[in-house]
């Protein structure tokens, strides 16, 4: 079938296909060009090529259980879909949140940023030719998930922040592995500075390409760092501060003419700044419970004495389950018993504990926020990442949608790509950071 | 320093030995050959591209075990990596890119989603990729780590180096 663009072309100009799997860019997305000679005239995006129906499996699944497809929705910043997530389950069932908890949700969220913007900047300058900054960055992102696998147990795929609180608690050498993340990740960021800033090639093809007017952007709904980078000041954590946002002490960085260099630089001055929150929040995190000695009898000779008598000893868990041993509760997770997930310590040694862990994963029991609808944002690695919530009362959500940042900006990608060279489309691209998980869910 | 030049010297003169030679059959040379120069085409779609990334870079280095070279032309490369979710949209786009690949071509399936669909078992998305194309090794993981990775690539160095190897002028029995 003939799409838009075959139909509406002139018969003088040439009809070119990037894409859905193109040498020079990254991504499931398909861009006709209408050209003429190295110019664009006109282009058609096509989205969908990793339509995963994410919304619609959502609708099948428990509030609990839903948690793991929100990793792989912005597939580079995990953590903050299962923040925006998770915020959004809470906002609908009134749930308070412990104060480590939250500065521990900062950190990860920072973090988790933090390798957002690396990645997506180090596929941009990749394309343009730039493979040192590429390699520079990934050394970076590294480190960064050396971090994130210490306090989560996975690399990208984390699923650690639940719903009342997060999976565990910090490791004990945490600040160890931060410190060396922060200090690499500054170093690397003042090395790609060093070489993408006043380098000649990089700039020729960043540089007033793709302008986008802050009207334009706030039309077309931008979010995030791309709308920053036009200069228009608005930032979820600031507009509509939620956890510890707004007692921490740190900029917005704006662009000014909303072009892609402007769109690189928005960004990495954004890592700065969440290196600077992520020092804050660690700094200030408060202190927990003292760490418990190792030992503890073994679960299964627990539930052998359950049978008998009431296990007073403390049981040692697996250490898949390190840093979510139940004395850690308080400082982690809500308290609540509906909405979290019962102590294993419990579940493994007593019969109510097990009717508990039990009526907490039935079906058709577990957690059931009350009837009603919830819109919930957090900024996310793109921009403004929300979730909309309709329920029912039971204990799936009866509709669930997801405002994907990057969809509202590839949607610009058509205008800003007009009557610039075939070349243009590839830095341009970059500079979005298109995420096909989020856009196309 | 001076006299471990001159015995240097001294052992450079000396003749190698008569006789120094291998014997091996055309086959496992080829298959030894074949092995070390695997150029890959990541076919990246989802998530587990990050992960393919990691393994692409220093940290992990996937070219310590002689597939380094990353060829974004199906034309040019020998193992075609599939990483990530395979909707039924793309399907058709991954059989061209298979198709377009030369002999001889190993595909690498990476990650669960290529695997047999993985968490996404629905409407959408391709229940394995061994629906569409045939797999040499499969990669299990949501994502995997890149030691997972590096590890499939061992496994599949070792299959191509016993596989029947094809040649130009090699005699047909069937
Ligand atoms: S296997 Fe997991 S990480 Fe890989 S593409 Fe599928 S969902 Fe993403």
């Amino acid at each position: 079938m003939p799409t838009r663009i075959q139909k509406e072309a002139r018969p003088d100009t040439m009809l070119l296909n990037m894409g859905p799997s193109h040498p020079a860019m990254h991504g499931t997305i398909r861009i006709m060009l209408e050209l003429d000679g190295e110019r664009i005239l006109n282009s058609e995006v096509e989205v969908g090529y990793l339509h995963r129906g994410f919304e619609k499996t959502c609708e099948h699944r428990t509030y609990f259980n839903l948690l793991p497809y929100t990793d792989r929705l912005n597939y580079v910043s995990p953590l903050i879909n299962n923040l925006g997530y998770v915020m959004t389950v809470e906002k609908m069932l009134g749930v308070v949140v412990p104060e480590r908890a939250q500065h521990i949700r900062v950190l990860m969220s920072e973090l988790s940023r933090i390798s957002d913007h690396l990645t997506c900047l180090a596929a941009m300058a990749m394309e343009c030719g730039a493979f040192t900054v590429f390699l520079y960055k990934m050394k970076a992102r590294e480190f960064i998930w050396d971090v994130i696998e210490q306090t989560t147990g996975a690399r990208m795929t984390t699923s650690y922040i639940r719903i009342g609180g997060v999976r565990a608690d910090l490791h004990t050498d945490f600040d160890v592995v931060l410190k060396k993340a922060v200090a690499e990740t500054r170093g690397v960021l003042k090395d790609v500075h060093g070489l993408l800033d006043k380098n000649k090639i990089f700039l020729n093809r960043t540089r007033d390409v793709a302008v986008m007017s802050p009207e334009d952007a706030v039309a077309y709904g931008w979010t995030g760092p791309c709308l920053r980078s036009t200069g228009v000041l608005y930032d979820v954590r600031k507009a509509f501060p939620y956890l510890i946002y707004d007692r921490l002490n740190w900029d917005v960085p704006l662009g000014e003419r909303g072009d892609n260099f402007d769109r690189y630089l928005v960004r990495m001055r954004e890592m700065e700044q969440s290196l600077r929150i992520v020092e804050q929040a660690a700094a200030r995190i408060p202190k927990t419970s003292p760490a418990l000695t190792a030992g503890g009898i073994e679960p299964s000779a627990a539930i052998r004495d359950s049978r008998r008598r009431r296990v007073r000893e403390a049981v040692a868990l697996s250490p898949n389950l390190e840093g979510s041993e139940e004395y850690r509760y308080p400082d982690i997770l809500a308290s609540d018993k509906g909405y979290v997930v019962p102590p294993k310590e419990e579940t493994y040694t007593s019969i109510e504990g097990l009717i508990n862990h039990f009526k907490f994963f039935m079906r058709g029991h577990g957690i059931r926020p009350p009837k009603g609808d919830v819109y919930f944002a957090v900024e996310g690695g793109n921009g403004e990442l929300g979730f909309y919530i309709v329920s029912d009362g039971t204990d799936r959500p009866y509709r669930l949608h997801l405002r994907a940042p990057c969809f509202h900006i590839v949607a610009a990608l058509e205008q800003l790509i007009r009557g610039r060279y075939v070349a243009d489309v590839i830095p341009t691209f970059g500079s979005m950071n298109m995420i096909g998980g989020e856009l196309d869910r | 320093m001076g006299v471990t030049e001159k015995h240097m010297s001294r052992d450079k003169k000396k003749r190698p030995p008569a006789g120094q030679f291998i014997t091996t059959q055309f086959n496992s040379l080829l298959g030894w050959a074949r092995k070390f120069s695997l150029f890959h085409y990541p076919f990246v779609t989802a998530c587990c591209g990050m992960e393919y990334m990691s393994a692409a870079c220093a940290h992990f280095d996937i070219d310590r075990f002689g597939a380094g070279w990353t060829r974004f032309s199906p034309r040019q490369s020998d193992m075609l990596l599939v990483v990530g979710t395979i909707t039924h949209k793309e399907a058709p786009v991954l059989r061209t890119v298979y198709e377009q690949m030369t002999e001889p071509k190993w595909v690498v399936a990476f990650g669960t989603c290529a695997v047999s669909g993985g968490i996404y078992d629905n409407y959408a998305v391709v229940q394995g990729i061994d629906r569409i194309i045939p797999v040499d090794i499969y990669i299990p993981g949501c994502p995997p780590r890149p030691e997972t990775v590096l590890d499939g690539l061992l496994k599949l160095q070792e299959k191509i180096q016993h596989q029947d190897q094809d040649w130009r002028w090699k005699k047909r029995t069937y």
